[in-house]
């Protein structure tokens, strides 16, 4: 293995820095960044830039696109009942005359947001479980046995179990729909942290040996901050691969639990909600199902893409070829 | 090896007991009494008998116990006395169910055939298909087979089984009008005609539940023959004239089903969550479905068992998974 920074000297960036090292200096390539060279070996996988395109033009679309799309996800309108596609309703309107161009963008909202939030949650605790249970050896055992207890739950029945328990406190103590939100959220963190807790713990595992981690002790670093100097950068990749495809994983899963019917209520759209209000009508009004069922394949299948790219680009094996 | 089988065994008791416990108590919390439906005309005392005969009396920890009790010991003396025709367990109180009041492991019983043919269908579809093209897309890697194989196994495990489902009900049975959209669980197969009937239902569902395994299984197989390839004893036996059927077929592949058996096995309680979804599209009535119907009705024996039928599954594809790889793989000792 070459040392990194000769090895990116074939980019045109080449600078002299004779100017502050006085005479003797030679030219040295600029120093490039780590996340210069990482993006530079995202790039190069086709599938993966065209994933990230896709994802973020997704949630441009349902952030900014109901502020100037003028109808209401919620407006009915009965004078334009299943109506199909038109310029004023580009996706058709459903059995009551909402528009479903509009309830995709504000059910995407909604899916997103939980996705997004649970995946957060469950990356905080899939860390801060792996990270203790790597360090200190005394909590690895019980640490360990707890997710081993965890990966041997029947996931989606109990999922569906939490839901339907908890769907009526939780709603009466913070409105529908915040309760709901905060119930599914919960409900996906605390049943998906488990890989990301493993992986986590093997690479704290590893990196507990190195020198660096050595010198940092020797010199009386408190384990505080050796864990949030030394050992979370180090093991940032992981947990970002984990990241971009726990999103996906938490987006399927609340469609999986809007779809069986058990999610949030038709009221507040989410796209596996309107795919369980249109598989009814399905004989006649086929697009109405493919529309948010289109929409969730798409913005799992650039998630994937765009994890693989990244696990590519994060392993500095890879990157140096 | 017999060591580490026990030593796995006598983890999985107390990992066991710990979910079951989860469930159970969880359930505890919930709202819903079974006599919520009975007339208000029926006097209380008669009220609480059938409470006492619901095993609803004691308080809930008794109650695990006495669960615990019915489902290990209580249910399997059933099972012999309806194999044997013996009455070890007469006068035992089965788990009931707040629904029908039958035992659970009747209802179980009835639906448990449907849900093990589909899913036992499509996993022999997934595998018999996954292999071929794992195998063809490791050798031509980088061809065009393989991206486009690639592309479609992404696809594949990308969508969601529940639209996917919608997906082939739109194109094979309201466009095409091929297969009917709704699984006809009262066809006995008596004939022919029967026979073909059974086919044609059982393909969609089938499709769908083959569709997300044979793509994470060809991903697996693709991988597996790739680190295989490149070994030392693929040259060997190249230099030593074997023809590349023989190399590929033999030699390499009987060294990367390996690790894709485990995987195999490890599948197993996702093909049975994965089959929660499809029988729900396609109103199959099998054990997913039973949870299902079981959840809205609040009927949380049924709830409870199909939980922890679920979690034993889990934990013993988790087992043979280990072992099965420990007997497969000379090089692999756990003790």
């Amino acid at each position: 293995m070459t040392d990194p920074v000769v090895s990116s000297g074939n980019d045109p960036q080449t600078v002299t820095a004779s100017h502050q090292m006085g005479p003797e200096a030679v030219a040295v390539p600029a120093a490039r960044s780590q996340w210069r060279d990482v993006w530079d070996q995202f790039r190069t996988h086709k599938g993966a830039l065209i994933g990230a395109f896709v994802f973020l033009g997704i949630c441009l679309f349902v952030a900014i696109g109901p502020w100037f799309w003028p109808l209401d996800p919620t407006e009915t309108n009965m004078r334009a009942r299943n109506e199909g596609m038109s310029w004023a309703h580009p996706m058709g309107t459903d059995r009551l005359g909402r528009d479903t161009f509009a309830r995709v963008m504000a059910g995407g909202r909604i899916s997103m947001a939980v996705g997004l939030v649970a995946m957060l949650l469950s990356l905080f605790l899939g860390t801060l479980i792996g990270v203790l249970a790597g360090y200190f050896k005394r909590l690895d055992g019980p640490l360990m046995r707890l997710t081993d207890m965890f990966l041997a739950l029947p996931i989606l029945p109990l999922l569906l179990v939490l839901v339907v328990l908890f769907r009526e406190p939780l709603s009466a103590a913070f409105g529908i729909e915040t309760g709901i939100f905060v119930l599914m959220v919960t409900a996906i963190g605390i049943t998906s942290w488990m890989q990301t807790a493993r992986i986590v713990r093997g690479d704290v595992l590893a990196l507990k040996e190195r020198e660096f981690i050595l010198a940092a002790r020797s010199i009386g670093t408190p384990p505080r901050r050796i864990i949030t100097r030394h050992m979370l950068p180090n093991v940032l990749s992981p947990i970002m691969v984990s990241a971009t495809l726990g999103i996906a994983t938490a987006i399927i899963t609340e469609s999986t639990l809007s779809f069986l019917g058990l999610g949030f209520p038709p009221d507040f759209p989410t796209w596996g909600r309107l795919l369980f209000d249109a598989v009814s009508f399905l004989q006649s009004y086929p697009m109405r199902a493919v529309w948010p069922g289109l929409m969730i394949s798409l913005v799992v299948l650039s998630i994937n893409y765009v994890g693989d790219g990244l696990r590519d680009a994060l392993d500095p094996r890879i990157r140096g070829r | 090896m017999l060591t580490y089988t026990l030593r796995r065994l006598m983890f999985a008791v107390p990992t066991l007991f710990f979910i079951a416990a989860a469930i159970f108590f969880l359930l505890e919390l919930a709202p819903g009494d079974p006599m919520a439906n009975v007339p208000l005309t029926v006097p209380s005392e008669v009220r609480e008998q059938m409470r006492q005969a619901l095993g609803l009396g004691e308080p809930a920890h008794i109650r695990f116990v006495l669960w615990l009790k019915q489902f290990f010991w209580i249910e399997p003396l059933n099972l012999v006395d309806h194999w044997f025709g013996t009455t070890f367990a007469e006068g035992e109180l089965r788990i009931i169910s707040w629904q029908n009041r039958s035992p659970v492991f009747l209802t179980i019983a009835e639906r448990i055939p449907q849900t093990l043919w589909v899913v036992g269908t499509s996993y022999l579809v997934a595998i018999l298909i996954a292999i071929p093209i794992g195998i063809y897309s490791a050798y031509r890697q980088y061809s065009l087979f393989d991206q486009a194989g690639t592309f479609i196994t992404m696809i594949g495990f990308s969508v969601p089984p529940f639209f996917s489902g919608v997906f082939v009900i739109l194109i094979f049975s309201v466009y095409l009008g091929w297969f009917p959209t709704i699984y006809d669980t009262r066809l006995v197969v008596n004939d022919w005609d029967s026979f073909m009937q059974q086919v044609r239902q059982m393909i969609l569902p089938v499709m769908v539940l083959a569709l997300q395994i044979t793509s994470q299984l060809s991903r697996f197989m693709r991988a597996s023959v790739l680190d295989n390839l490149n070994q030392d004893y693929v040259r060997t036996a190249r230099a030593k004239g074997l023809v590349e059927r023989r190399v590929i077929l033999v030699h390499v592949l009987r060294n990367s089903l390996l690790p894709v058996v485990t995987v195999i096995a490890l599948y197993v309680p996702a093909i049975f969550s994965g089959a929660i979804i499809t029988e729900q599209i396609f109103k199959v009535n099998g054990i997913g479905q039973l949870l299902i119907t079981a959840l809205q009705a609040n009927d949380w024996p049924m709830v409870q068992t199909l939980s922890f039928i679920f979690a034993v599954l889990i934990v013993v594809s988790n087992l043979v998974a280990d072992l099965l790889y420990g007997i497969l793989d000379p090089r692999i000792r756990y003790d």
